[in-house]
This record gives C-alpha cells, structure tokens and sequence, in this order.
C-alpha cells in the first residue's frame, strides 16, 4: 500500500503531481478541438442547408469523408503533412534549420475537423426541428435575420443539439487519448512515461483509466445540468 | 503530380494490411456480441448482483479511451505474475490477441448499451400478449423480445461495426500492422507523407461503404414489410 501511496504522491518522488498536470493538458485541449468542431459545426450546417450547390456538395464531401476514415488517419495527415508544408513555405521564405509543428495544435486541429463532421449534421437535424412557421412569424412582425437567428433559431437548435452535442464532447474527451502517439504529454502519455520508468503499466494505465472516468463523470453531471437550463419552460410527457 | 508508379509499389503493403484490419474486424465483431447479449440480458435484469457488474463493465468500457484499454491489455497484463503463469499468456504475449481482446471487450461494451435500448423499446403490450397466451418468460425472449430489440437495434449496430472499424487504427500503437500500420510504416520508410495516408484512407473509405450496403441488405431482409412492392 505503501508502495502505492509513494507512486502516486505529488512531488518528485511520485506520478501525482505528472499525471494531474497531463490531466490539465487532456481538458485543454478537449475544449479547445471541442470549440473548432463547433465553429465547423455551425459553418457546415449553414453550408449544408444553404442554396448554393457548390457548399452543399462541399459541405457533403467533407462530412462523408471526415466520418469514414479514421481519427488517427486525419491526426497524421494533419501532423506530419502540415509539418512538410510549413518546412517548405520556411524554406522558400530563406529559414533553413529545424521545424517543429506543436502536437498541441496539430491534435486540436485534427479533432475539431472530426466533431466538426458530426456537429454539421447535429445543427442541421436541429435546425430542420424548428417549426418554420415560427421564423416565418418573426418576419412577418419585423424581425430582422440576425433577431430571428438570436431569438428564434439559436436557443431552440441548441435545446435539441445539446443530447447529441453532450454526446460529441463525451467523445471528444476519450479521442484526446490519440494525440499522446504525436507527442503531446497528455494524460495517457504522462502514465507511459511512468509505465517506463516504474515497471507497473497496469497500475498506471488503470490510473490513467480511472482518471478519464472522473471527467467523463463530471461532464456529464455538468451536461446533464445544462440540457435542464435549456430546457426550461418545455412542457414535460 | 500523381506518382501512379509509387502507389503500385505500395499497394500490396496496404493490401496485407487491410487483410488485418479484415481479420480483426472478423473476429472483434463476433466475439464483442458474444459479450454483449449476456451482458444486456444482465444489465436490463431486475437483480442487483446481475446489473450492477454489468453497468460497471459497460461503463468503464465506454467511459475511458480504446488506446488506454488496449496499452491496458497489452503492456498491463505483464505486470502480475499470475497472468505470466497461466495458459492463456503465450495468446495475451501477443499483440495481435491482446488487440482481439481489446476491441471485442470494446464493442461488447457499445453493443450491450445498444441492445439494453432495444430490449427497453419492446412495447409493453407485445409482452404482455405473449403472457396472457401463457409463454413462459424464455419463451417471450425468444420469440417476442429477442426478434423485435434486433431490428430495433440493428442501425445504431451498424454504427458501432463502423465505429470499430475506425477504431481498429489504433492497433498499430501495439504494434500490429494493420491498414494504418502499413500506411504509417510506408510513411517512415519513403519520408512521403500524403501518399501512403491519403490511399489508406481510401481504403478505409471503401471499407466503411461496403459495411453500410451489406447493412442495408440485412435491414431490407429483416423488415419485409418495409420494402418498397415489386
């Protein structure tokens, strides 16, 4: 128990201390990537039920390709093909030396690309829920688009968004995990390290485990709240 | 621009390593619904000492990431002594296994929660026929519950398979060469980067494509009642 007690302690003998800032990193980033898919989101949805053929079928391609390929797939295009473009454009500018693309920002990059596709089709779904007969009423008594959008669309697409968007965060929490394989010291890189150095995988990795599971806890005590907030003034069955 | 020669040359490495993710996905997918029935049947039960393993299985296995589970399997199981000893340890020694392992507890998880809904979803009354004309409760799940949750289940199934199939990429970070461990090995060999990604990203595209027709098959099989007349 002892020995336990000394892996996990805060300072420099034991992980606490690690495994709590690669904790911090997870979150970060999760909100961050979280908040590009949701501008992605938005973009998509409007592109996807906008007149123009071109951003529809744009809107489409990104979607279906974006859901069909897997996540990691899209980190390493991002990582090692964004890593080759800058190196060219320094080079063509005059920089010769050594380039490094942030892992931080390659990861929430990739991730948002990938809640993005999801998103679009969450607003879409959300935005085709609202009756149209209730934007037709803010026009007829003078509303303008960005009054009917603020007053209107926006907190009904959000109370029927918010089960899948809970959903998506949830995901986007655990998908966090891959971008530990380009580098970044998150969570689950900070226990590899310690498996490393310690010689006890299974007592880290179930740590690092354990650790996910309070988030995904908290989130969805938080979610929970929030889908009551939005609900607020809807008549219960 | 496009270097047709250079695909040519990489094409049977991709190929070899779709052949693992098919191989993967063969097994994980079977082996996870194996998992999954009982656990449901668990989960949706009245019995305490039957649901709450059951939530807590599917909870941890929803609730944290495949990557950990998988460096879980794979680098965790090593460390106890017992495991080393056992007969199973010449299968979990490998990564291949321990990716079956992985996966299959994985989807086992995300499928059970999806037949949980489905059997919830049965209508009260169907059952309720099925008692009044004196079937036995096996009887009612067989006939009556089981048939109905697989239909009910069947799109939200459909999801998941191609969830996992993405999912499986992962594999590789244990060191199995699957479709994106041969693109990602084509990718440090040759310094290309757009190439060996961008076609193993293809395949996977066709790959989740033929999973949505062939589940469309089924669906149109299963509900004869819905399709379109002839």
């Amino acid at each position: 128990m002892t020995d336990l007690a000394t892996a996990f302690s805060l300072g420099a003998q034991g992980w606490g201390d690690e495994l709590l800032a690669g904790m911090a990193t997870t979150a970060q980033l999760a909100a961050t990537a979280y908040a590009c898919g949701l501008v992605l989101g938005l973009a998509g949805a409007a592109a996807k039920l906008s007149g123009a053929w071109l951003l529809r079928a744009l809107a489409d391609l990104y979607t279906t390709v974006v859901r069909g390929v897997p996540e990691i797939l899209i980190l390493f295009l991002l990582f090692y093909g964004g890593a080759s473009l800058v190196r060219g454009l320094l080079q063509d500018l005059g920089h010769t030396g050594p380039v490094e693309v942030s892992a931080f920002l390659a990861g929430a990059i990739a991730l948002g690309v990938v809640s993005g596709a999801y998103s679009t089709e969450l607003f879409r779904g959300a935005i085709l829920a609202i009756p149209r007969g209730q934007l037709e009423a803010g026009r007829a008594v003078g509303m303008g688009p960005w009054l009917r959008f603020r007053r209107i669309l926006f907190p009904q697409m959000l109370r029927y968004a918010l089960p899948g968007l809970g959903n998506l965060w949830l995901v986007m929490l655990k998908d966090t995990a891959l971008v530990s394989v380009i580098g970044l010291n998150d969570l689950l890189r900070v226990g590899y390290i310690a498996m490393g150095s310690t010689r006890q995988p299974f007592t880290f990795f179930l740590a690092v485990a354990l650790m996910f599971l309070v988030m995904t806890i908290v989130s969805m005590i938080v979610l929970h709240r929030l889908e009551r907030w939005a609900g607020q003034g809807v008549r219960r069955a | 621009m496009l270097d047709l020669a250079f695909y040519q040359k990489i094409a049977p490495t991709l190929l070899d390593g779709a052949a693992v993710t098919i191989g993967l996905m063969a097994v994980s997918v079977p082996c996870g619904f194996v998992i999954a029935l009982p656990v449901a049947l668990a989960r949706v039960s009245a019995n305490r000492f039957l649901w709450a393993p059951a939530y807590a299985f599917i909870f941890f296995f929803r609730g944290t990431p495949l990557l950990v589970q998988l460096f879980l399997i794979y680098y965790g199981l090593g460390q106890f002594a017992v495991i080393r000893d056992s007969i199973a340890w010449p299968l979990l020694r490998e990564a291949w296994w321990c990716a079956v392992l992985a996966l299959s507890l994985n989807t086992g998880a995300y499928t059970a929660e999806i037949l949980r809904g489905a059997i919830q979803a049965v209508p009260h009354g169907e059952i309720e026929a099925g008692r009044a004309c004196g079937m036995s409760p096996a009887l009612i799940y067989r006939r009556l519950i089981l048939p109905k949750a697989a239909r009910l289940a069947l799109p939200a199934y459909v999801n998941e398979i191609i969830m996992l199939l993405k999912s499986s990429a992962l594999v590789f970070t244990i060191t199995v060469i699957d479709l994106m461990g041969a693109a990602n090995l084509i990718r440090s060999r040759t310094f290309r980067i757009y190439e060996p990604l961008v076609a193993a990203g293809a395949l996977y595209l066709a790959m989740t494509f033929a999973v949505t027709r062939v589940a469309a098959w089924v669906e149109s099989a299963l509900a004869p009642e819905r399709r379109p007349p002839r």
